[in-house]
């Protein structure tokens, strides 16, 4: 089995208004050098299963159909086999 | 004239859709559960405003896997009027059945007041009671209603007299001051402000009542050119 981790963040050219007011509030904190802060969601879920390609190309389905909007939001995978051996 | 009001967990405008909707439009008038996978014979059928699935993940996006949404396609093939209000227009959009998407509001707050808006298109089937023009006043609650499209979509919803409604004074950054549009067809309205929330002057504004009128004039015509 498979763990896997999901990163899903709004588009680079979709404003985010949380990761304007984080920054906002981490200038007013004196982090002036901090930018570009963009506010997004992490997922984590065990996939069964001992093939590797099977369980990405599942998890990618899983963000199309489900995990991310992809009108407004960027996704990306990490998957670690856990247990097991990879086929 | 048949009517549906679906109902998902966490939906809470159902029952003042259902009242609207009786008190206006008239005839049949059912709330549908959203794991019924039948909508034949429904002319009209409205997503009510709430937080289906508590806007677990986003809005919408949980409750447009719901049975209920087959059907919805279904209808939507074979024309029926269909209006997602609020959380409705937020599960139409996760469905794909109008184009865009909501982000957070500007301002980070949720959003609870009476709004006047422009009806930009007067001359649908949601608001042929209406002058092009016109502003009227519904009220707005939410949190996720800051719509967003790409340019290409905006250009083709502008080029085919798709938006129907705009904030006289956007109140939560929505692209182009967008605050309700339809599908190409015609036949799908999206809309952030809530027109079951002016039917009544208690309510403090009667204007909801042209865009369901507007909706029961579509049909009655419609059923007479069929008789």
């Amino acid at each position: 089995m498979f763990q896997a981790t999901v990163h899903v963040t709004i588009k680079e050219n979709v404003l985010d208004p949380q990761g304007q007011a984080v920054e906002g509030a981490l200038h007013s904190l004196g982090f002036g050098h901090a930018r570009d802060v963009r506010v997004g969601k992490f997922l984590e879920l065990t996939i069964d299963g001992d093939n590797r390609e099977e369980a990405e190309a599942d998890l990618r389905e899983m963000c199309e159909k489900l995990l991310a909007n992809t009108v407004i939001e960027d996704y990306r995978v990490e998957l670690v086999e856990v247990d097991g051996e990879e086929q | 004239m048949k009517s549906a009001v679906l109902v998902f967990p966490g939906s809470n405008c159902d029952v003042d859709c259902l009242r609207a909707v009786r008190e206006v439009v008239g005839g049949t008038v059912d709330a549908v559960w959203h794991k019924e996978e039948d909508l034949t014979g429904y002319d009209l059928i409205v997503l009510p405003g709430g937080f289906s699935y508590g806007d677990y993940l986003r809005s919408g996006a949980i409750a447009r896997f719901s049975p209920i949404i087959g059907a919805l396609e279904a209808a939507n093939a074979r024309g029926a009027t269909i209006i997602g209000i609020c959380n409705g227009f937020q599960i139409l959009l996760e469905a794909g059945l109008l184009p865009g998407a909501m982000r957070v509001n500007e301002s980070l707050k949720f959003i609870c007041k009476p709004c006047d808006l422009r009806v930009e298109n007067g001359s649908t089937r949601f608001t042929s009671e209406f002058e092009g023009g016109q502003v009227v006043d519904f009220p707005i609650a939410h949190m996720e209603g800051n719509y967003y499209c790409d340019d290409e979509t905006l250009q083709k919803l502008k080029a085919n007299d798709q938006i129907l409604f705009r904030y006289v004074d956007n109140p939560n950054g929505s692209i182009d001051d967008i605050a309700g549009i339809t599908n190409e067809a015609g036949n799908v309205l999206g809309m952030m402000p809530h027109p079951e929330r002016a039917v009544r002057e208690e309510l403090g504004s009667t204007d909801g009542v042209g865009l369901f009128r507007s909706i029961l004039e579509y049909h009655l015509k419609a059923q007479k050119e069929s008789a």
